[in-house]
């Protein structure tokens, strides 16, 4: 067999070109910046995310396109995914900023390694074979694995970087594993191929193929956090500097969702049958244990962690669907989500200040004396997560629990609702020590905060509500994906 | 010159804009927050009053309807319309609003500006759900006028106000999902969030059972029906006086509202199986929870378990129909028990929230809602006084207040259906009278009972003015029904031929 070298397509992967590019300079210029010309990094990572993101816009084709040998593909879905990432990216960025000067960890290595766990997701996202999704997952979580211990003389944080480190080795571990059974079965990394071939060999080796899909459906879950493969979240975002933790609770997951679909769906759909049942179990388990260890939680980010953990039991319920309209509606649930969480580690950065950090629940005690704009912003946060309309929280789960009475599981549409009743209790708890509770002395001072930060922050959180109100649009990008 | 107007739409948004607005002056002037919001409270009145004076009374139809695709991926719409069931309940929601704003005039201090801000809001949302002929719209407003509500009864209630208003948002909202999934069930039959297109959709009688029980949840909480009624003593006694008077005289009135636009005419057959159920936990509700309301100690307590004995008399009207048309009475009579539940619910609205005023009033005083504080108020507020026997006369159903009116209906009505039926639910006559003339015998009459009472000074302007509308209104609807039973006429006959014809 001989290999032609064909010159490949390179237009689709213009962005991650021009991103990759970007970051190398970044990198550069930042060696020759003084401390306190620092804010011109952050500019320039924040151009470049907005340069990429309009190249992906510049580059969006009608139909999908593939490249690199049918290992890249540029569709609908990794359009809307990658503008959602980089968006979601430049909030945390932004938000980031004070919280860095005041713990002393300004450094441009902060958004360069941002920067490139952004380039990881952005490959995960167009990723059509298993190799190249797991490089792309691989330079994900290496960037993340430094920005966590980036916090060098913080003990939680080496923690955390090394219980993600370990816990994320083994999950990428489990995910090869998968990954080489399948392609020992079905002699290829390519999911095109993969999934041609893989009904036919389906018949032949059964249980290597059960085998092999529960090590990926593993590994897929322990990415994205569902119960019984979530231990490592709430103690990573409990121990990671906060603007770390708003950065792994918020971008990562609409790259999770990414490769749920690539694996799972365009990979491995005529299993789906299978990977429903498993999908089912981790969706009620992780909507059982999030919503109601989250009630028991002091620390708001591990409260919020125990949120995710629940949410990502949501986003299952769209994909488990196995409809057009279950994985648009999962979509849409990511995206929602990630902006929503955007809001509420955002709103916690902000109270941070030097000596003082802000992460229990108690420590938000009066803040609508102190700050009521603060307060609001926050609120909404919590009620869109809580599903309470007009926040686009409900109409993100009203859209998946629609995909799944489709499907005529009502009784998991309950079961669904149910858990987000309990759900409900430890949100509005927030919003009761804001609003109900007298403020703690060290708490009254009022916040000092740059106006960008207070600018985005704001229509971070109103668009919650816009897009409660609006969510047309950006449904509609969903449905495209998926038709 | 109002036809081509988006009045619903104007009714809906003036009040959540205008409490923006007035979130927005703050509290550094609070009395520039009062009277933005008092201007946005009486131009939302005034927007609402052509909705009655241009009411259309011969026809079933919606009016003054508003239709719009919103959310084209679920076919969800923007659609706005009224009809003679719910009109009645826009004016109630915008008029009580106004004596609301007034209320709290002087009494509110702290934050005054969000304090008004969320009334307002909640004032277009309350509005929306009445005016909502689309599911989604509907389950959108009927969620969302809880938050303003949680924060009202949070940060302005009582002693236990965070335990009360937690239960309260957590019972409704528990009750409201499941509605959502029956309601996202019934879009996967249909095709589309129209409420109409759900009235007409044909379901077996075990799908009929099931979305009628989901329904009965949302809204036997909202109402509240007995068993499930224990969060309202509750809110009501730590809510502030505003919070309490709307809860009172519209957000319970959402769960009346709730069963007349769906389950009677979405699942009418389950209607007819079930009904023995609601007429149990109404009647017990007007008897057991009459005799709760006897041996309570706190005035606020004791209205709000006159509430919820007054709302059973709601949900019997609603669901005796069935008996009334199987014992041959036909819809003339089944039409007499939904008018008087109907009358019934207004004039709740009118009385209760009068009530729950004059212990505001009391309250603003004496900072004490115990019974045996206080005795012989008559003798330093003889005008409060009137105004508060007044009340407790219609509330215990004096014939020529509103009181009487349903209350007499709905019993004529049950007559028909069963004669213990009707011994039951007038025992409340009895019972009404013992529980509310019992406590203004002690608070008004008798001796001047303490030192504070005898310091007590007479309403004053502001608080005669609202007193006195309210007043009116009683006096009004109890002496002339008719303007009232008029406008919903035609919507509820329609309604009672729709149930008559069975959906298996």
């Amino acid at each position: 067999m001989t290999a032609e070298f064909v010159q490949p397509d390179l237009i689709p992967a213009l962005p991650e070109m021009v991103m990759l590019a970007m970051t190398c300079l970044v990198l550069l210029v930042d060696l020759f910046l003084p401390q306190e010309k620092r804010g011109f990094t952050l500019l320039l990572s924040v151009a470049t995310l907005a340069l990429v993101i309009a190249a992906v816009i510049a580059v969006a084709p009608v139909d999908a396109v593939s490249s690199f040998g049918g290992t890249f593909v540029l569709d609908q879905l990794a359009v809307v995914l990658k503008i959602a990432t980089c968006a979601v990216t430049i909030l945390v960025f932004v938000y980031s900023r004070d919280y860095l000067v005041d713990n002393d960890i300004y450094k441009g290595e902060y958004y360069v390694l941002g920067l490139f766990a952004t380039l990881g997701m952005m490959v995960m996202i167009s990723a059509h074979s298993f190799l190249l999704v797991y490089l792309g997952l691989e330079l994900l979580s290496l960037s993340l694995y430094a920005m966590i211990a980036f916090k060098r003389n913080s003990l939680s944080a080496s923690e955390s970087a090394m219980k993600y480190f370990v816990l994320g080795a083994m999950a990428s571990g489990l995910l090869l594993y998968g990954i080489s059974i399948f392609y020992g079965i079905t002699g290829s990394l390519d999911l095109n191929q993969v999934a041609a071939t893989i009904s036919s060999e389906f018949a032949q080796h059964p249980v290597a193929l059960g085998f092999a899909l529960t090590f990926i459906v593993v590994g897929l879950s322990f990415k994205l956090g569902a119960v019984p493969f979530h231990m490592w979240l709430p103690d990573i975002y409990q121990g990671s500097p906060t603007s770390v933790t708003l950065f792994i609770g918020t971008a990562p997951k609409i790259a999770g969702f990414a490769m749920a679909i690539r694996l799972l769906v365009d990979g491995l759909g005529d299993l789906q049958v299978d990977w429903s049942q498993m999908l089912l179990a981790l969706a009620i388990a992780s909507m059982a244990i999030g919503n109601v260890i989250a009630i028991a939680q002091t620390n708001f980010k591990r409260m919020l962690a125990y949120s995710t953990i629940s949410h990502v039991g949501f986003i299952l319920l769209g994909i488990l669907s196995a409809t057009a309209n279950g994985y648009a509606s999962a979509m849409f649930y990511t995206i929602t989500y990630a902006i929503t969480a955007s809001v509420a580690f955002g709103v916690l950065l902000v109270l941070n200040r030097k000596g003082f950090e802000a992460e229990n629940i108690s420590d938000l005690s009066g803040l609508n004396d102190s700050n009521p704009w603060y307060a609001a912003l926050l609120a909404i946060a919590m009620f869109s997560m809580a599903g309470v309309p007009p926040t686009v929280g409900f109409y993100a789960k009203l859209s998946v629990l629609q995909a799944v009475v489709q499907i005529d599981m009502i009784w998991l549409a309950v079961v669904a609702v149910l858990f987000s009743v309990i759900g409900l209790f430890y949100y509005l708890r927030v919003i009761k020590v804001m609003y109900f509770d007298q403020p703690l002395p060290e708490q009254t001072t009022t916040i000092k905060e740059a106006l960008d930060v207070k600018l985005l922050l704001s229509a971070n959180s109103l668009s919650l509500i816009l897009l409660g109100m609006f969510p047309s649009t950006l449904m509609a990008y969903c449905i495209l994906s998926f038709s | 010159m109002y036809a081509d107007w988006p009045l619903l739409s104007l009714a809906i948004w003036t009040p959540i804009l205008g409490g923006i607005l007035v979130l927005f002056a703050g509290d550094r002037e609070p009395s520039g927050a009062r009277k933005i919001a008092l201007v946005v409270s009486i131009v939302t009145f005034l927007l609402t009053l052509p909705l009655y004076t241009q009411f259309n009374t011969e026809t079933h139809l919606m009016q003054f309807v508003e239709r719009q695709p919103w959310i084209a991926a679920f076919n969800i719409e923007y659609y706005l319309g009224i009809d003679g069931i719910s009109m009645p309940l826009i004016l109630l929601t915008s008029f009580t609003t106004v004596i609301v704003i007034i209320s709290a005039w002087e009494v509110i201090q702290y934050r005054a500006s969000q304090y008004m801000a969320a009334f307002l809001i909640m004032e277009g949302f309350m509005i929306g759900t009445f005016a909502a002929l689309d599911a989604v719209l509907f389950y959108i407003f009927f969620e969302a006028m809880l938050i303003p509500m949680f924060l009202v009864i949070g940060v302005w209630g009582g002693a236990n106000r965070i335990y009360a208003t937690l239960k309260f948002f957590l019972y409704t909202f528990i009750g409201s999902v499941l509605m959502l999934v029956a309601l996202i069930y019934m879009y996967t039959l249909s095709g589309s969030f129209a409420i109409f297109d759900f009235h007409h959709l044909r379901l077996s009688l075990t799908e009929q059972v099931l979305i009628f029980l989901a329904f009965l949840v949302a809204f036997a909480v909202k109402v509240p029906m007995w068993p499930v009624h224990t969060w309202l003593p509750d809110a009501h006694v730590e809510a502030p006086t505003g919070g309490s008077v709307i809860l009172a005289a519209i957000m319970l009135k959402i769960g009346g509202y709730g069963f007349l636009r769906f389950s009677l005419p979405i699942t009418p057959d389950a209607s007819a199986e079930l009904d023995w159920l609601i007429i149990t936990m109404s009647l017990t509700a007007v008897v057991y929870i009459g005799f709760v309301a006897l041996v309570q100690r706190d005035m606020k307590k004791l209205i709000a378990y006159s509430s919820i004995a007054h709302m059973g008399f709601v949900t019997l009207g609603f669901f005796i129909v069935f008996r009334i048309v199987n014992s041959g009475y036909g819809e003339q009579g089944a039409a007499l028990a939904l008018e008087g539940g109907m009358v019934q619910m207004v004039s709740h609205g009118f009385i209760s929230g009068a009530l729950f005023l004059c212990v505001g009033v009391m309250y603003d005083r004496m900072h004490s809602r115990q019974i045996a504080d206080y005795g012989g108020v008559a003798n330093t507020m003889p005008v409060f006084a009137a105004f508060m026997v007044f009340f407790a006369m219609s509330n215990a159903g004096l014939p020529g207040t509103s009181g009487f009116v349903g209350e007499f209906m709905v019993i004529l009505a049950s007559f028909k259906a069963s004669f213990w039926i009707a011994f039951l639910a007038a025992l409340t006559l009895i019972l009404g009278a013992a529980y509310t003339l019992w406590m203004v015998k002690r608070v008004i009459y008798g001796e001047v009972a303490n030192d504070n009472v005898a310091a007590l000074t007479d309403i004053n302007k502001r608080e005669f003015l609202f007193l006195a509308i309210l007043a009116l209104a009683v006096l009004a609807l109890g002496l002339w029904p008719d303007p009232l039973v008029e406008v919903m006429h035609p919507t509820i006959d329609n309604l009672l031929n729709h149930i008559a014809n069975p959906k298996i």
